[in-house]
């Protein structure tokens, strides 16, 4: 009977299955902890693990790492750890309600909004410091996410995925035009702009995330909650209607959870691109189609390739650093274009 | 994008019908033209120093007084001529990219080719101090070899449109990054006119470029004629077109560096003019009503959209007459591709 075999073995290798991936992400947990350790104790100046762990846990004046740690490398650590798993959790919510193994986080029009608000500080206001940023990338990221959704889903079939796509990369051709014509002839606007832009780490302090965090934590709880629902929705949009999922309702979720995190991620440290674009690959890549898995998978794995670019960003160029978001790119595209050459891409 | 083989109507539809619809390209391309003549003429004559229309034709057939030869021969009309022949280049390069990869996104710009132009050019810009033709001659390589390394990356066995977007994509990130990296460590300055380079402008007209832009159009755009004919069939399926005897691979390869070349000589004189090579072919099919390749009417619709977006970057608005085209492009061209979304969507075409 192999009907009844392929029963009995489908029902024993679920657990089995399970098993292999909860072990696979305890493993990433570890890799993880070794990037937040490696994080806290790699620099310009290099700090044994001694005082790295004196300096968390028994603060004494004596210790001489105490302030590079404490000051620099700890904010940078934590807002390095949420930057990369918001961008991650939105990277997997829009190749999942997009169907498009393309898409990336800022692809509602996020980075592009957050960029102009930040332009318009700068020039208009005069704002010139990442944490008077905070609030304007916030409100552009929100404002250009509502207007790319709300575009999009004009007409009778509402948010299909191509729609989605093609007014996210119209509504951030037209800002990225504004953009550019706001800076060209205004070199002081292009100053300090240019340094946001590219995505960094550095100099971060504690009190922007403390503003922030309601909304992350919102964002995360929204992206788990919406994982069973784009399972649904990888199965194309009549079998999903068929199954009796909301659609709309779905995907408006999710817009909401990926206008939260990109938007708080993008105000914290600047448009970083390609986190949320390649580790939702990876992820699938390990752990399969089961979206409540890749979450998981990318909640774990995006902070190690952001913390991780960090750390290679401070080491390459001493005494100066790279930013991170340049690093990311230049260590994850080829990761990526091995990815594609070596595996047979399953569509989305 | 749909195959579409016979481009008539059902054979039921009455013969006016039909031959409206045979006449309807035919229309539309000396529409084209006719829009073309006029935009290129406005742009000729306006400006701070006008000119009549019969001083205008006057001064084209070599009858003109010294300063309309001025006036024309030396500013205007190389400035028209570069932006018909970009427009040209971009928009038959974006129609054959999108064409060959099967996926409307695949504009030169997002497979990362005009990214290894811009690379090539800032880096010339900022750490070399280079100016005039030899950014052109930088920017033309960077994006040769940004396109062959995709080619090469994408490689395995052959080359599919899928592999060739994502490896594009991957390789745009970088040359995206090493562009921040330029931006961020250069005097602030030469980054302005970095950026001005990389909006992609028709401020550098000279006749030399033009010469050499016509030239590789004159032997490129043959070649786009020859290979035209077996890219529909290619539109089949890689296992049709092969049953059907066309050579595979080699086609798509020709066409792809034929669409690179064509790409990389108009970024190199005028930079990447954003959203001429991803729009102007979409527009062409939507006027024609085909699923066709319509190259004629997307050369002429890349034609119009650059000449009119210089016109109203010159005229329109503020700066003297500094902005470059390539931030009116992308203004002009973004809201088109909307209302061609919510277009599609009425028709219960679901994009």
């Amino acid at each position: 009977m192999p009907s009844g075999t392929a029963v009995l073995v489908g029902r024993a290798s679920v657990p089995a299955a399970t098993g292999r991936r909860l072990i696979g992400l305890l493993a990433a947990v570890a890799v993880l902890l070794v990037v937040i350790v490696l994080s806290l104790a790699l620099g310009t100046r290099g700090t044994p693990l001694a005082n790295v762990i004196g300096a968390l846990f028994s603060p004494q004046a004596g210790n001489p790492d105490l302030v590079v740690i404490r000051d620099l490398r700890l904010p940078r650590t934590i807002v390095g750890l949420v930057v990369g798993l918001a961008l991650a959790l939105a990277g997997t919510i829009m190749q999942g309600i997009t169907r498009n193994p393309l898409a990336d986080p800022g692809l509602l029009g996020v980075n592009a909004g957050a960029s102009l608000f930040v332009v318009l500080a700068i020039a208009v206001l005069g704002i010139s410091s990442p944490a008077g940023f905070i609030w304007f990338a916030f409100a552009g990221a929100a404002v250009a996410a509502t207007v790319v959704y709300g575009i999009g889903s004009i007409g009778r079939e509402g948010a299909t995925p191509v729609k989605l796509v093609l007014c996210g990369t119209a509504v951030t051709a037209a800002v990225t035009s504004v953009i550019t014509l706001l800076l060209i002839g205004n070199t002081q606007t292009l100053g300090s702009f240019r340094f946001w832009q590219v995505g960094s780490l550095a100099s971060r302090s504690l009190d922007a995330l403390a503003a922030l965090w309601p909304f992350l934590a919102l964002g995360a709880v929204l992206a788990f909650a919406v994982g069973r629902m784009l399972n649904l929705l990888s199965l194309g949009d009549e079998l999903a209607r068929g199954l009796g999922q909301h659609l709309a309702a779905a995907r408006v979720l999710s817009a909401v959870a990926v206008v939260l995190l990109c938007g708080s991620a993008t105000a914290l440290a600047g448009p970083i691109v390609f986190v949320g674009l390649v580790v939702p690959h990876l992820a699938r890549f390990v752990v399969g189609p089961d979206y409540r898995w890749i979450l998981a998978y990318s909640a774990v794995l995006g902070p190690v390739l952001l913390l991780a670019a960090d750390i290679v960003g401070r080491l390459v160029v001493p005494p100066g650093e790279l930013e991170a978001g340049l690093v990311v790119a230049i260590v994850g595209a080829p990761v990526m274009i091995a990815l594609v050459r070596r595996v047979k891409l399953a569509g989305l | 994008m749909t195959a579409r083989l016979e481009d008539g109507p059902a054979p039921a539809a009455s013969s006016a019908v039909r031959l409206r619809a045979k006449r309807r390209p035919a229309i539309i391309v000396a529409v084209l033209i006719a829009l073309v003549l006029l935009v290129a003429g406005v742009g000729i004559a306006i400006g701070s120093y006008s000119l009549t229309v019969p001083d205008l034709l006057r001064t084209l057939v070599g009858q003109g007084s010294g300063v309309d030869n001025l006036v024309v021969f030396r500013l205007r009309l190389p400035r028209v001529l570069l932006g018909a022949l970009v427009g040209a280049a971009f928009a038959i390069a974006g129609g054959l990219f999108q064409t060959l990869l099967r996926n409307p996104l695949a504009s030169p710009d997002i497979i990362g080719v005009s990214g290894g132009a811009s690379v090539a050019a800032a880096f010339g810009i900022l750490v070399l101090g280079l100016s005039g033709a030899a950014i052109s001659l930088a920017a033309f390589v960077g994006a040769v070899v940004v396109a062959c390394a995709i080619y090469l990356l994408a490689w395995r066995g052959g080359v599919t449109g899928f592999r060739f977007v994502l490896v594009g994509v991957g390789v745009a990130f970088m040359a995206n990054a090493v562009l921040g990296y330029l931006i961020t460590r250069g005097e602030v300055n030469e980054v302005s006119q970095a950026l001005v380079w990389m909006v992609g402008g028709l401020g550098g007209a000279e006749w030399g470029g033009i010469l050499v832009l016509a030239l590789a159009l004159a032997v490129l755009l043959p070649c786009v004629a020859v290979l035209a004919p077996r890219l529909r069939i290619l539109q089949l399926g890689d296992e049709a077109a092969g049953g059907l005897g066309v050579g595979v691979e080699r086609t798509r390869l020709g066409l792809i560096l034929v669409a690179v070349i064509l790409v990389a000589a108009g970024t190199a004189f005028a930079g990447p003019v954003a959203f001429v090579a991803f729009v102007s072919a979409p527009i062409a099919r939507r006027m024609l009503r085909t699923g066709g390749l319509a190259l004629v009417p997307s050369a002429l619709v890349g034609v119009l959209l650059v000449l009119a977006s210089d016109l109203f970057a010159q005229h329109l608005l503020p700066g003297a007459g500094q902005v470059p085209v390539g931030i009116v492009t992308g203004v002009v061209g973004a809201p088109y591709l909307l209302w061609l979304l919510a277009t599609a969507n009425r028709e219960g075409k679901g994009a």
